[in-house]
C-alpha cells in the first residue's frame, strides 16, 4: 500500500566548498572586518554618551529640575517640560494599555495563530509600527483636532472660539497612544505565550468560563509582560517629538497644563526648540545639554527597568 | 467548605465583554485605515478643487515651473513666495540622498555587526554587543538630531572643510545611527535562526568556521538580511527629527553630499505649523504625508512578507 507513496529520494549535488574557497587563511579577514564594525558602533555610542554626559552633568541641580525657564530659555530650569512629559506619558498609558492588552488577548486566546484574520491583524500591527512618526502627527492634527475636537466644539459649544478643536495635551497623548500601540501588543503577547497551558486547562476544567479564565488566571500571570510593554511604550512616547509638534506641544508656557485641553511643554520638543530656534545658541548650550542628559537618563532608566523585569520573568520560568 | 470563587456571570455580560475584546483587536487595522482616510482627505483638494489646482496641481508638482512670465522654468519648492511653486523633485532628491547616505553607513556596520555577533562572538562579548545596540536604539531621535547639529556638524566640517555645516552627509550619518539598530537586530535574528543541522553538515564537509558562515549561514539568512535593509530604508525615509535638525533644510537640486537637503518629512515638520488651514500649501503638505504613508506602508509590507516566508522556510526545514 504505502510503497506507492514513497517518493524517490532526490539527491542534489553538494557544491564542493573546499575547492571553491581554499583555506588560505583561517578567516582572520572576515572576522576582523566584522569585529571592526561592532567596535565602530560601540565607539560611536560611547562618544555620544560621554559627550552628552560631559556637557550636561554640571548644570543638573535640584534648581534646574524644579524651576521654569527664564530669560528666553537662557537661564532657569526645565520643570514645565518634565511635568508636561510625565503628564503626556501618563495619559498615553491610560489610553494605550487596555487596548493593547485586549488585542494581545484576542490574538492569543480567541483565534488560532494561523487563521487568515489573525495574520491580517498581525500584518496591521507590524505596519502600524513602521509608519513614520510625522505621519502620526499629521493624523493627530487632521483627525483628533480637525475632526473630533472641532466636532465636539460645534456640538457642545457652537461658539466661535475653539475649546477642543485646538492643539491640546489630550490630543497629543492619544496620537502618541496610537504610535505606541504595537509595542504594548507585542510585549503582552510574549507574556501570554509564556503562560503554561496546564494553568488554563485547570481553570477551564474547574468550570470557569473563558472570560473568567482570562480575568483570574491569564491577566495576573501576564502582569510583568504588560508592565514591560507599558514601560517600553512610555520610553518610546517620552522620546518622540514629531507626533506632538502640531497636536499639543508649545514653545514656552508660563503655566503648567491643568485641563485636558491645555497645551504643554515637553522635553524632546524643548530640546528641538532650544537647538534650532534659539537666537543665541551659545548662551542656551549648557541648558540644552542638561535637558538632553535628563531626557537620556529618563529613557535609559525606563529601558533598564523593562529589561530587568523581562529577565526576572524569564529566569522565573526557567526555574519552574 | 469554601464557596465557589467564580460566580457564574450572566451570559449576556460575557458576550458583550468578549465582543468588546474582539472589537479592540481590530484597533490596529482600523487605525491604519483611519490614518489613510484622514491624511488623504486633506490632500484631495489638489485633485478636485479648482482654486487649489490653480496653485498646486499634481502636474505642477512634477513639471518645471517658472517664477514669472519669461523666466526660465525650474524645479523649485518655494511655497511661501508670491508665486508659490510646489515642485516635489528637490524634496524627493533630498529624501533619497539622505536615506542612501544613511544606508551607506548603516549597512556595513549593521550587517557586519550582526555577522560578528551571531557567528564569531563569544557569549560574554555578545552580552556587551546586544545591550549596546539596544542602548543605541533607545536614544530618542531628537537627541541624535541634537548631537548631529551641535557636535557632528562641526567635527565633519573641520575634518573635510566643506562650505555648509549642515548638509546631506551630516544628516545621513546621524540617520545611519538610527538605522543601525534595525538592520542589526533583524539581520542578527535571521542569522541566528539558521538551523544547526545546516552548519553541522557544512562543517562535516570540511569547511572551516568562517567558510561555514559565509557559504552556508549567510546564503540561508539572506532573505532576512534583505528584509532588514528594506525596513531600515523605510525608517530612513520616514525619520523626521534627525533630518529636520541636521540637514540644513535647503530645498535644492544637487547630487553632492556636501549640499544641504530638505526631506519630505522635514518639510512637513517645519512648514505645517505656519501654514494657513485649508490653503493649497496645507493640502500639499498632507499630500506629501500621503506619499510618505503609502511608501513606508509598501516597504513594511514587503519586508514583513519576506520575514514571514523566511520563518516558515526555516521552521519547515527543521521539522
Amino acid at each position: 500500500m504505502n510503497e506507492t507513496s514513497i517518493q524517490p529520494l532526490k539527491i542534489e549535488m553538494m557544491p564542493d566548498i573546499t575547492s571553491q574557497f581554499k583555506p588560505k587563511t583561517n578567516g582572520y579577514i572576515p572576522r576582523g572586518l566584522t569585529l571592526t564594525a561592532v567596535l565602530i558602533v560601540i565607539a560611536i555610542l560611547l562618544v555620544i554618551l560621554v559627550n552628552i554626559f560631559h556637557g550636561g552633568v554640571r548644570i543638573i541641580s535640584w534648581d534646574f529640575l524644579s524651576s521654569p525657564p527664564e530669560n528666553g530659555m537662557e537661564s532657569g530650569g526645565i520643570f514645565p517640560a518634565i511635568f508636561g512629559t510625565v503628564a503626556l506619558v501618563i495619559l498615553m498609558t491610560i489610553a494605550v494599555v487596555p487596548v493593547g492588552v485586549m488585542t494581545a488577548i484576542y490574538l492569543h486566546e480567541y483565534t488560532s495563530p494561523t487563521s487568515k484574520l489573525t495574520r491580517l491583524i498581525r500584518i496591521g500591527i507590524n505596519n502600524l509600527a513602521g509608519i513614520p512618526s510625522i505621519v502620526f502627527g499629521l493624523f493627530g492634527l487632521g483627525f483628533f483636532i480637525g475632526f473630533i475636537g472641532s466636532g465636539m466644539d460645534s456640538i457642545l459649544y457652537s461658539g466661535s472660539r475653539p475649546v477642543w478643536g485646538q492643539p491640546a495635551i489630550i490630543w497629543a497623548s492619544l496620537t502618541m497612544a496610537l504610535l505606541t500601540l504595537p509595542v504594548v501588543i507585542i510585549s503582552t503577547e510574549e507574556a501570554l505565550r509564556n503562560i503554561p497551558q496546564e494553568l488554563k486547562d485547570a481553570s477551564l476544567a474547574l468550570g470557569a468560563s473563558r472570560l473568567q479564565t482570562i480575568r483570574k488566571i491569564i491577566i495576573p500571570q501576564a502582569i510583568p509582560g504588560i508592565l514591560t510593554g507599558s514601560i517600553l511604550a512610555v520610553n518610546r512616547g517620552a522620546g518622540e517629538v514629531a507626533p506632538i509638534m502640531f497636536t499639543g506641544a508649545a514653545y514656552y508656557l508660563p503655566y503648567l497644563p491643568e485641563k485636558l485641553n491645555d497645551q504643554f511643554m515637553e522635553l524632546g520638543y524643548h530640546i528641538y526648540v532650544m537647538a534650532t530656534q534659539s537666537p543665541d545658541v551659545e548662551a542656551t548650550k549648557p541648558i540644552l545639554y542638561g535637558t538632553v542628559l535628563v531626557l537620556l537618563i529618563l529613557t535609559f532608566m525606563l529601558n533598564l527597568t523593562a529589561i530587568y523585569i523581562r529577565s526576572r520573568v524569564r529566569s522565573r520560568r526557567v526555574g519552574m | 467548605m469554601k464557596k465557589l470563587e467564580f460566580k457564574p456571570k450572566s451570559k449576556l455580560g460575557e458576550y458583550i465583554v468578549e465582543k468588546f475584546i474582539t472589537l479592540n483587536a481590530f484597533a490596529a487595522l482600523i487605525i491604519i485605515c483611519l490614518i489613510f482616510i484622514f491624511i488623504f482627505k486633506e490632500a484631495i483638494p489638489i485633485f478636485t478643487d479648482e482654486i487649489v489646482k490653480e496653485e498646486a496641481s499634481v502636474e505642477k508638482m512634477i513639471v518645471k515651473q517658472a517664477f514669472a512670465e519669461g523666466r526660465e522654468p525650474k524645479f523649485s519648492w518655494q511655497p511661501n513666495s508670491d508665486n508659490p511653486r510646489y515642485s516635489l523633485l528637490p524634496l524627493f532628491i533630498g529624501t533619497l540622498k539622505a536615506a542612501i547616505i544613511a544606508m551607506i553607513f548603516a549597512v556595513p556596520l549593521g550587517v557586519g555587526g550582526a555577522i560578528y555577533s551571531s557567528q564569531f562572538a563569544s557569549r560574554k562579548f555578545k552580552e556587551i554587543i546586544k545591550p549596546a545596540i539596544e542602548m543605541l536604539s533607545g536614544i530618542p531621535s531628537v537627541v541624535l538630531g541634537f548631537f548631529a547639529l551641535m557636535v557632528l556638524a562641526t567635527f565633519f566640517q573641520n575634518m573635510f572643510g566643506y562650505t555648509f555645516r549642515l548638509n546631506a552627509f551630516n544628516a545621513g550619518f546621524a540617520l545611519g545611527l538610527a538605522v543601525i539598530p534595525i538592520v542589526f537586530t533583524i539581520s542578527e535574528d535571521a542569522l541566528s535562526s539558521v538551523p544547526q543541522s545546516l552548519k553541522d553538515a557544512s562543517m562535516a564537509l570540511g569547511a572551516n568556521p568562517w567558510q561555514v558562515s559565509f557559504t552556508t549561514v549567510l546564503p540561508a539568512a539572506f532573505p532576512g538580511i534583505a528584509a532588514s535593509l528594506i525596513l531600515g530604508f523605510g525608517r530612513a525615509i520616514g525619520e523626521t527629527m534627525i533630518v529636520l535638525m541636521a540637514s540644513g533644510n535647503a530645498a535644492i537640486i544637487s547630487l553632492a553630499a556636501t549640499d544641504s537637503v530638505r526631506t519630505f518629512s522635514a518639510t512637513i515638520a517645519s512648514e505645517l505649523a505656519e501654514v494657513v488651514f485649508g490653503s493649497a500649501h496645507y493640502n500639499v503638505l498632507f499630500f506629501i504625508g500621503t506619499l510618505l504613508f503609502a511608501f513606508t506602508f509598501l516597504i513594511n509590507l514587503g519586508g514583513d512578507l519576506v520575514l514571514v516566508r523566511l520563518k516558515e522556510k526555516i521552521q519547515g526545514g527543521q521539522s
